[in-house]
């Protein structure tokens, strides 16, 4: 595999799952305002990561689909942070602030990359992700004084970056994410 | 608090009062007010304001009718009608 | 009933709105901000039984599309819920008659998914069911409920175009998928049918005489019928009730009374689902209570 579809997949990776993970949210969150605007990134997250698959799918000749749902657990190259499940909504706070730190800094490699095509979608990935940077911001304004809040911050910030193998929970989050897809043969259309 | 969105569907147009969001302060409504009026690209701005920085006004007084500066308070055909028949001359459209 | 109350119904029954701050007899009053709340509450617990979903939707368009469409559902809410806090009740009080069983919500969101079949056909046929009355309710008297209408019918418009789409790819695809089609239509007919309300006539229907809603409950399942059925028989899936046909001279669609006992018992709380997903509710509410009290501190 490529160098560039490696990294396009750790990405795309880290932000499909970040986005399932988010997703777990909506119809549940703190309050309705906050639910609409929550859901909104995840969605945008999924996008991405749609985006990332598709140009890595090229390179691989499958499809963005076979990438984000016909690979082995073990094959996925996202981090451990993401694969989390953080029904907390301080923990999920925490997380989407940690990773939004870390990911503008990696998106900032990426916009300075000698591949066009991944600087420009670095770029594009990186505007919409000012709102959610804004949103992170504002909801770590609001809690950083929370003991509960400060915990999962420590709790989490080790976790940052960290990739050598995948946590308990990635194994069945995939069950539960191609659940209905593998109920018919590969390549049924859904 | 509730702060009232405001929104223009397409440059050029009115600001229209699209509803309201309750937020924790500025900052929140902001982002909760994009979401909930601008998430599918259907308005090209907002406007967010506080429920309380905004003063309704709904009593108007005009006891006396004052049609002096309004289009009713111009009944001219009567005078018209008269002026033409001093000219000699009909109405354009008898012509 | 007074002169004030007459004059007001004449108002309303000639095409008239009225505002928040407009007065409105007490028996209106009350009878809107029930039936308002009711739809929010159903919007709010609509969101339970697709939600699930999101998680094993098989394809990333239908993750997107299927997370929209949910997200639209908890914005309708909030809509919804604001309107109900200028009538003087807030949403905690309504989230707390909600969670105790107090108030209700629509028959449909009482019962379990089971299947991706189930995702189709909610999509396509119980979120064209709501639009229907939804129309109904462009033109209510009451402004501020009819203003939000706009945007809910607006933003529905997709998910009924994002559920036919579903289910003609599955009709399209396998004979496993083309059966989890009309498996899931079996199970969601009788709720469909109960859904637009017992058969009261218009003229007896408070709901109408106040002019909140524009049209009688049965005139709305039979538009339901004359959009619907045709599209269902087209695709070669059958409609499990008999006697459903179109009487071709009066143009009324005929059908198996439904069971109006049963739409009672699951709206006051009885259906297969209501404890479920009212202790989800309720446990969701509970554990994020501290975030709104640390927001309300500022």
């Amino acid at each position: 595999m490529s160098e560039r579809a490696q990294l396009l997949l750790e990405i795309a990776d880290d932000e499909l799952i970040l986005g399932w993970r988010d997703s777990e949210w909506t119809g549940i969150a703190p309050f309705l305002e906050e639910d609409v605007a929550f859901s909104s990134i995840a969605q945008n997250e999924v996008g991405h990561a749609r985006a990332l698959y598709e140009l890595a799918a090229r390179d691989l000749g499958t499809t963005a689909d076979g990438l984000a749902f016909d690979r082995e657990p073990s094959e996925y190259r996202c981090s451990e942070l993401v694969e989390l499940r953080l029904p907390e909504w301080e923990r999920t706070i925490a997380r989407h602030v940690l990773y939004e730190q870390a990911d503008a800094e990696r998106l900032e490699r990426l916009k300075a990359s000698d591949d066009a095509e991944v600087a420009s979608l670095a770029a594009k990935i990186d505007r919409e992700e000012i709102y959610h940077r804004l949103h992170a911001e504002m909801w770590h304004e609001r809690l950083k004084d929370e003991p509960r809040y400060r915990e999962a911050l420590e709790e989490l910030r080790p976790l940052v970056g960290k990739r050598n193998g995948h946590s308990r929970e990635l194994e069945s989050l995939w069950e539960e994410m191609t659940s209905v897809r593998r109920s018919q043969p590969a390549g049924t259309a859904w | 608090m509730i702060y009232e969105v405001f929104r223009q569907e397409r440059k050029g147009q009115a600001f229209q009062h699209a509803g309201s969001v309750e937020a924790a302060d500025e900052r929140f409504a902001e982002s909760y007010a994009r979401e909930q009026y601008g998430r599918r690209g259907e308005s090209v701005a907002l406007w967010v304001v506080a429920r309380d920085a905004i003063r309704p006004i709904e009593e108007f007084v005009d006891e006396l009718n004052r049609n002096y500066h309004r289009v009713d308070g111009y009944p001219l055909k009567e005078k018209l009608k008269e002026a033409r028949e001093r000219a000699g001359t009909t109405a354009p459209r008898d012509r | 009933m007074e002169q004030r109350e007459q004059e007001f119904l004449e108002y309303v029954q000639s095409g008239g709105q009225v505002e928040t701050t407009d007065w409105v007899p007490d028996e209106y009053r009350a009878r809107l901000r029930k039936f308002i709340e009711m739809h929010g509450n159903s919007e709010l617990m609509g969101v339970l039984p697709e939600r699930e979903w999101i998680l094993r939707a098989p394809t990333l368009q239908r993750k997107l599309a299927l997370t929209a469409k949910v997200q639209d559902e908890v914005g309708h809410a909030q809509l919804i819920y604001r309107v109900v806090e200028d009538l003087g009740k807030t949403r905690e009080e309504c989230l707390d008659d909600l969670i105790s069983g107090k108030s209700k919500f629509h028959n449909v969101f009482h019962y379990p998914t089971k299947t991706w079949g189930d995702v189709g056909v909610i999509a396509w046929l119980v979120d064209a069911a709501a639009i229907i009355s939804q129309k109904a309710l462009l033109k209510c008297s009451y402004a501020p409920y009819a203003r939000i209408m706009k945007k809910i019918c607006w933003e529905e418009s997709f998910h009924i175009l994002h559920g036919r789409d579903v289910i003609l790819t599955l009709m399209n695809g396998t004979d496993d998928q083309r059966e989890l089609v009309q498996e899931a239509l079996n199970r969601w007919w009788a709720p469909l049918m109960q859904f637009h309300g017992n058969p009261i006539a218009p003229e007896q229907d408070p709901m109408f005489i106040w002019r909140i809603k524009s049209q009688g409950n049965d005139e709305g399942r039979q538009q339901f019928l004359d959009g619907y059925v045709p599209q269902i028989w087209e695709l070669g899936l059958t409609v499990p009730d008999p006697e459903l046909r179109k009487d071709e001279g009066t143009g009324r669609w005929h059908y198996t009374e439904p069971d109006w006992d049963e739409l009672m018992s699951v709206v006051t709380g009885h259906g297969p689902k209501t404890e479920d997903r009212l202790d989800l509710r309720r446990a969701a509410r509970e554990n994020s209570a501290w975030v709104r009290s640390v927001l309300l501190a500022a």
